[in-house]
């Protein structure tokens, strides 16, 4: 199925819930913030949310900035 | 009676805010920030870049300090309170510099729009501070609307010009019962030591330590300017006058 992630289109597997998603692609869960069809997911939640088709996600992280 | 100032329940000794973009690597910006003596640090929100791993600039930011995001990127306020809300849930604490911004020559702020967010993300409580073109009608609004500082810029960001909005932005420190932040656009220590001594409540700065050739001591400088600035405000600077007088008695000379 597919899912947009920032702004992309991608295609994952069934059942994948967003934690599962960024631990496939080795993201540090303590770096990321995530908002799931705009809504702002914490972390603890990110176990419990399976991702479904079309679905939103914004994985976003602190930068330097002024 | 020690002279902190106090934002959002936190009491700063330090009124040099620092941002965290520009810099060479981490690693200098860390530097900066030690030698800044900085309590506030701003930090930004982007996509990560799934394919590639970057380091983590919180990493390098003293866990002791206020973290300030800004809502950089925002072009409404309807953005810059989502941005907020992301910045928030990741367990940063509470404090946003609002930052709408749809000019893209001077990056000017607009000051509607940040009224607006201002007001959404106080009532959701937030320690609010907006970033703002000094006016005094809109700082009087973000006030009203719970702001808990408000930001005039001095020049447009990054521009290392001064305090070119000097005027205005001393009539909100006159006018406007809040802390008034000078952000964007010092260049120089001497330029933050004038806005202090003005009564500026603190400074933020970003581009002139980033940019400078030795960061870290640049931090330092701006540092030293800001006490002193804020020392001789304190200290009430004696009137200005137009014609000589002498600081030697006029008697007693030798015939």
């Amino acid at each position: 199925m597919e899912i947009v992630v920032n702004g992309k289109r991608e295609f994952i597997d069934q059942s994948v819930s967003i934690l599962e998603y960024l631990s496939l692609k080795g993201l540090d869960p303590n770096r990321a913030v995530v908002e799931h069809n705009y809504h702002v997911v914490k972390k603890e939640e990110w176990g419990n949310i399976i991702l479904k088709e079309n679905d939103q996600l914004e994985v976003l992280r602190f930068v330097g900035g002024g | 009676m020690e002279d902190l100032l106090k934002i959002g329940g936190v009491d700063l000794k330090s009124r040099l805010f620092v941002g965290t973009g520009k810099f060479s690597s981490y690693e200098v910006m860390k530097n900066a920030i030690g030698a800044s003596g900085s309590q506030v640090v701003t930090v930004a929100l982007r996509r990560i870049d799934l394919e590639s791993q970057e380091e983590n600039v919180l990493n390098f930011v003293p866990k002791d300090c206020v973290l300030l995001p800004n809502t950089s990127g925002a072009r409404t306020a309807e953005e810059a309170v989502r941005i907020a809300r992301i910045a928030r849930a990741a367990g940063c604490g509470n404090w946003i510099k609002i930052e709408v911004i749809s000019d893209n020559k001077y990056l000017l702020p607009d000051n509607y729009e940040t009224i607006k967010a201002t007001e959404i993300l106080a009532k959701e409580g937030f320690i609010v501070l907006p970033y703002m073109n000094p006016d005094l009608m809109v700082a009087k609004r973000l006030k009203e609307v719970g702001a808990a500082a408000v930001m005039p810029l001095g020049a447009p960001i990054g521009t290392n010009r001064g305090l070119k909005t000097k005027e205005m932005v001393r009539i909100l420190i006159d006018e406007i019962d809040l802390p008034i932040i000078v952000d964007a656009g010092i260049g120089k220590p001497s330029e933050a030591a004038e806005a202090m001594e003005m009564g500026a409540a603190a400074v933020l700065v970003n581009t002139a330590i980033a940019t400078a050739g030795d960061p870290a001591t640049m931090a330092r400088a701006f540092d030293l300017a800001v006490q002193a600035g804020r020392m001789a405000y304190l200290s009430r600077p004696g009137a200005t006058k137009l014609y000589a007088e002498a600081s030697s008695p006029l008697t007693g000379f030798l015939e």
